[in-house]
């Protein structure tokens, strides 16, 4: 099957530093696919080219069969890429549900519909009793869950997370786990994840791109990668097996 | 139509707002030509706040060149009105397509270069003064000499050429207030209005939604521009006369922005209350002071600035906010009412 998302050879430099070097990967439609990698090691910026936020230096990125490279970050949404923000974005001063309702305007343009949809995405991400609360009065583990219920509620055909595990418990990474093994199950959603949450990543992903300073040193199923001694070198060090 | 415009909102906020539309219609009956001269003061300056809040309240860009729209309505229609006898009302669209395209230039410039915060804001006041220095050079319009329309002592009220009496201009202003108020309700309610809000509290999570920033800035400022025009071709012909030095002054700006500041940004009853006090306490500190016999120059503008000051520093979301919660009409209780099941 041809792949939702192919990245090929895309590179980033930032005034010498090199952030991202000559990746290549493709996510297959409807799969769980994670990239790890210890801070520092690109993996912000390869979302933020595949987000429109940055145009690679070399490489391409194709989308569902259009190439996407170079695009705004408006118009890569509305072909069918939502993406959350590490550090979360929520809008403060607008309730949870008119910040997911701004997300399902997208394809609703009708306000009543665009609301109907926000419900049915809140109830998804365990939000919908705290829908009338104001989004600045919420704890981190919701604001990370609010920030996934937005660009779900764009509809897109792919989902990008950027370590939305990163500062929760145990049990709120399980729960967040759960929620989006059920999407995927349910929807059939592409994911593809940043995170550094092993027992997450161990659970979620079909396959693993490890990157250590902007390069792609490994990729495969968990179980073999983790495995791998690069990785377990650069990254993973021996403890965390 | 009413249902629509009137959804969401609680029923005793309806029954307040009609209460205060019913005394403002009939408060020309009980107002002597002072009180009526004040009222059409605050009822202008809660129209122009309106106007001003679509952009800064409603989409987060922040203008300090207003008066810039309000003089190209004034001097639009003044001088079609003087040299082709062409009415104010047939004058106002062009009033508005004129203002609308200044707007046009100005929100492309910035927003398609990513121009926003306080550099748009310069850019804003810098139109203001091209302006300014432009009409003074404008010899059609009168130049830095001023620009006049003819005057008479009206005793019929000729509403189709915006020659009459105080009462007149009154409904007129009036009028226009109530259906900016209506147009900016419907706004907010509005996908544009959420789009809004989106790109005033975060631009790049906005963006990440699949929304076309510039052309929703854009929007703001066409529409924000448009909107201020009708309150220059009021200007225009109730006080008769234009002079670039005070028609496209920064001060003049300010003095828009004032209101829905001490009101309460982004809210809809904020420039209407803003309005009301700050050209309210103008009014009271010079009775006050004139009553006590203390009236050493510069002393009003003192303690107006005091005034201000106190209110923003005790309420820095403006009066509204609180006051709304005071009178149970805030969106908390507003939405207690739709439970939508999923
Ligand atoms: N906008 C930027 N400007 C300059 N340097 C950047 C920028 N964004 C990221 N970097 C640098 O690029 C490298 C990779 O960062 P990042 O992609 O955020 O890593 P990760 O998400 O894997 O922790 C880091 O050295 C970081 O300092
Ligand atoms: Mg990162």
């Amino acid at each position: 099957m041809a792949a939702l998302l192919a990245v090929e050879g895309i590179s980033k430099n930032f005034s010498g530093l090199r952030a991202v070097a000559d990746v290549t990967f493709a996510v297959p439609e409807g799969e769980i696919f994670a990239i790890i990698g210890p801070n520092g090691a690109g993996k912000t910026t390869l979302f933020n080219m595949i987000a429109g936020v940055f145009r690679p230096d070399t490489g391409g990125i194709t989308f569902d069969g259009t190439r996407i490279d170079g695009m705004t970050p408006d118009a890569v949404c509305r072909r069918g890429i939502g993406r959350t923000f590490q550090l979360v974005r929520p809008f403060p001063a607008l309730t949870v549900e008119e910040n997911v309702m701004v997300g399902a305007l997208l394809r609703h343009p009708n306000l009543s519909s665009a609301l109907r949809r926000a419900h049915e995405v809140l109830w998804r991400l365990d939000l919908f009793d705290k829908r009338t609360q104001p989004a600045s009065s919420l704890t981190l583990p919701d604001r990370k869950r609010l920030e996934v219920a937005r660009a779900l509620a764009t509809e897109p055909k792919l989902l990008l997370l950027d370590e939305v595990m990163a500062g929760l418990r145990p049990t709120e990474t399980d729960r967040m786990v759960e929620i989006l093994k059920k999407i995927n199950n349910d929807t059939g959603l592409t994911i593809l994840l940043i995170e550094h949450v092993m027992r997450a990543v161990m659970s979620l992903a079909a396959r693993i791109l490890v990157l250590h300073h902007g390069a792609a040193i490994a990729e495969g199923v968990p179980e073999a990668v983790v495995r791998e001694p690069a990785v377990v070198q650069s990254y993973l060090g021996a403890e965390a097996l | 139509m009413m249902k629509r415009l009137l959804h969401g909102v609680p029923l005793h906020a309806t029954v307040l707002l009609a209460l205060l539309l019913a005394a403002l219609v009939v408060a020309p009956a009980f107002a002597n030509d002072y009180l009526l001269t004040v009222l059409i003061v605050i009822l202008y300056f809660a129209y122009t706040g309106q106007a001003w809040n679509v952009m800064m309240g409603f989409a987060g860009q922040l203008s300090l060149g207003h008066a810039l729209y309000v003089g190209l309505g004034a001097y639009t229609t003044a001088a079609l009105y003087v040299h082709f006898g062409i009415g104010p009302w047939i004058g106002m669209p062009m009033a508005i397509l004129i203002s609308v395209a200044c707007g046009a230039i100005i929100g492309f410039l910035a927003f398609r270069f990513g121009v926003g915060g306080v550099y748009f804001a310069i850019l804003t006041i810098a139109f203001a003064e091209f302006a300014r220095i432009g009409f003074d050079h404008f010899s059609w319009v009168g130049g830095s000499a001023g620009f006049f329309l003819p005057v008479a002592n009206y005793s019929h009220d000729d509403l189709m050429n915006l020659r009459g009496r105080p009462a007149m201009f009154y409904y007129v202003i009036l009028a226009l207030t109530a259906v900016a108020f209506l147009l900016c309700h419907a706004l907010m309610r509005s996908r544009v209005g959420y789009f809004w809000q989106a790109i005033r509290e975060d631009e790049e999570a906005a963006r990440s939604l699949g929304i076309d920033t510039f052309r929703y800035k854009m929007y703001a400022i066409l529409i924000s521009s448009g909107m201020t025009a009708p309150a220059g071709v009021f200007f225009a012909f109730y006080y008769n006369n234009l002079f670039p030095e005070q028609t496209f002054f920064i001060l003049r700006s300010i003095e828009i922005i004032l209101g829905p500041i001490i009101g309460g940004v982004g809210t809809l009853f904020g420039p209407i209350i803003g309005a009301f006090l700050i050209t309210g306490l103008a009014e009271v500190l010079q009775e006050l002071l004139t009553w006590y016999g203390f009236d050493p120059p510069g002393a009003k503008r003192v303690f107006y600035g005091l005034c201000l000051l106190v209110v923003v520093m005790i309420l820095p979301h403006g009066v509204w906010p609180p006051l709304s919660r005071l009178l149970r009409v805030d969106r908390e209780t507003e939405r207690t009412g739709d439970k939508a099941e999923p």
